[in-house]
């Protein structure tokens, strides 16, 4: 990956200025670059990290997997699709091993997200078997410790 | 009572503690203090070197080495230094793997330097030297390279402080805390100076891995100079590994032999399991420091930028990982600068004089961070100045 995308991802906030000068090129190269990715469709979007524990009305989040039969012709592909298509549905991944597809899913409660997948996912035709795991608590999200108890940085404040 | 004053070693006792001993008290005791004043990579040693420590804590690989340390290491650093600077040394007569470059550094002024030696310390540099030239009863004499020069040694300022009491030259380049490096043609005029004499080097390249855009040249590389080196480095800043306490040198075989005595006696050997996975970190490890210095550059360019734009001018720094802008402009110390960026903006940073006398008006500013943190850290800095210039 490049420098400009490596930097975005630490922080996308960094401004054109902040980035033409830890690249050591010009902000209006910068731009022009991010211009491009985000013509390509490289950048997709721009978003924030958020601790949701310290929201209040944070929703409850689960990871499903599926055991799907692949379709002819186009194997995973039409049921992801149709998954994809949910407003909870956040994220839908083809995985390797024990499982096809990893869903993941939000709703205000354990409930919503239960009768979710017993009504929609698991009658979704294709898919044999849902096996529900529900995010109790987060240690680390995007490589940030989410707890500052567990400090990142256990040097000396100052040394020579 | 005893009256330890009297007891204690009276060369010991005139020794100041160093310099940013006391910031750090003061530091250490705030809270939410974010600091721009270490002296160690923010990186994690590379994984495969961590495993094969364990690995070798596993299988009970935990008992001495020979003095001079493990064959199989010091044959790595022999092709390491090979491959970097083209020039060879006997593994097995000329390579001391030492507890950090720390180590080598106190052993070889110990093994050169006699009572009434006056031994040449470039300036502004690591605090280490002096104190240990004074314990060896020699004379320090420092040379005090100037910003208008990018803090790099020229051969006029060397051959103004030579006299026939000389017998030692401390070269610390890659330089903590300038960044300043000396390239071919710098060393090329600094032999030209010691060839026909007696004089040593000592050469500390512990930061020789991080030069940005210019590779880094050692003084050995130069006619002449082998013989009367002796050449440090370690495992610490180029491979993050400065909690394993891992550096050798590597010197003449005559040189080589006296170096390893104080080294037994002192030591016996350095760190076992260490020396193993360094073995790893050299054979291995090319392609992590190559992105550790891929980003340091990325954070240089930004921190230098930075500087030069609130308004303390900042000299390009090539090595290492830090940057020494000048805070003249302010009218404050450098203790005073850096005590009122503590106390009003919480940022931690090193006042410049606790690497010589010459670094009064300077500041040294790590950039071993994340680039959030730097950020973050800058904005407080220029907050500052702007302070300061209302007040």
């Amino acid at each position: 990956m490049d420098s400009l995308l490596q930097l975005l991802k630490q922080n996308s906030r960094f401004s054109d200025k902040q980035l033409a000068s830890m690249l050591g090129t010009t902000e209006e190269d910068i731009a022009k670059q991010i211009k491009e990715y985000e013509k390509n469709g490289v950048i997709m979007g721009y978003s924030v990290i958020l601790n949701e524990d310290l929201i209040d009305d944070s929703e409850v989040t689960a990871f499903i997997d599926l055991k799907v039969t692949p379709q002819k012709d186009c194997g995973f592909d039409h049921i992801a699709e149709k998954i994809m298509m949910y407003d909870r549905v956040e994220s839908v991944t083809l995985m390797s091993g024990a499982y096809d597809l990893s869903v993941t899913v939000t709703g205000a409660d354990l409930k919503t997200i239960a009768l979710f997948v017993a009504k929609e996912l698991s009658t979704i035709e294709g898919v044999k078997s849902t096996s529900t795991h529900f995010v109790l608590k987060r240690y680390k999200e995007k490589g940030i410790f989410i707890d500052k108890k567990n400090k990142n940085d256990e040097r000396r404040m100052i040394s020579p | 009572m005893i009256d330890y004053s009297k007891i204690l070693n009276k060369t010991i006792q005139d020794i100041k503690p160093s310099g940013i001993r006391k910031f750090f008290d003061i530091a250490q005791e705030m809270d939410d203090v974010i600091s721009l004043g270490v002296g160690e990579p923010d990186f994690q040693t590379p994984w495969s070197v961590r495993q094969c420590a364990i690995k070798n804590i596993e299988t009970k690989r935990t008992v001495y080495t020979a003095n001079a340390g493990l064959e199989a290491l010091r044959r790595s650093v022999s092709k390491y230094i090979l491959k970097k600077t083209g020039t060879e040394y006997d593994p097995l007569g000329e390579v001391i793997i030492t507890v950090g470059g720390s180590e080598a550094i106190d052993i070889s002024i110990r093994s050169l330097v006699e009572p009434g030696d006056e031994v040449l310390v470039v300036e502004p540099s690591f605090v280490c030297y002096t104190p240990i030239v004074r314990m060896s009863g020699g004379i320090p004499v420092s040379i005090e390279t100037k910003a208008e020069n990018n803090f790099r040694l020229t051969a006029d300022e060397l051959r103004e402080k030579i006299t026939d009491k000389t017998k030692l030259l401390i070269l610390p380049y890659p330089n903590n805390p300038t960044g300043a490096i000396m390239e071919r043609e710098d060393l090329e005029s600094i032999a030209e100076v010691l060839r026909d004499t007696n004089i040593m080097i000592i050469s500390d390249e512990i930061y020789a891995e991080l030069t940005y855009g210019k590779k880094h040249c050692s003084i050995v590389e130069i006619k002449d100079m082998r013989e009367r080196t002796v050449l440090i480095n370690g495992f610490s800043k180029a491979f993050a590994m400065t909690g394993w306490r891992l550096g050798y040198a590597c010197a003449p075989e005559p040189v080589a032999k006296q170096i390893v005595k104080l080294h037994q006696y002192a030591i016996m050997c350095s760190p076992t399991v260490s020396q193993y996975a360094a073995i790893e970190a050299l054979e291995n490890c090319e392609d992590e420091v190559r992105k550790m210095v891929e980003e340091y550059n990325v954070r240089r360019r930004f921190v230098t930028d930075t500087f030069n734009r609130i308004g303390l001018s900042c000299f390009t720094p090539e090595g290492a990982f830090y940057v020494f802008p000048c805070i003249k402009s302010t009218g404050l110390s450098s203790t005073e600068f850096c005590e009122k960026l503590l106390y009003s903006k919480k940022v931690a940073v090193v006042p410049g004089d606790a690497f010589g006398d010459c670094g009064e008006g300077f500041i040294r500013v790590s950039y071993a961070y994340s680039i959030n943190h730097i950020t973050e850290a800058l904005s407080r800095i220029e907050e500052f100045l702007e302070e300061l210039k209302r007040s």
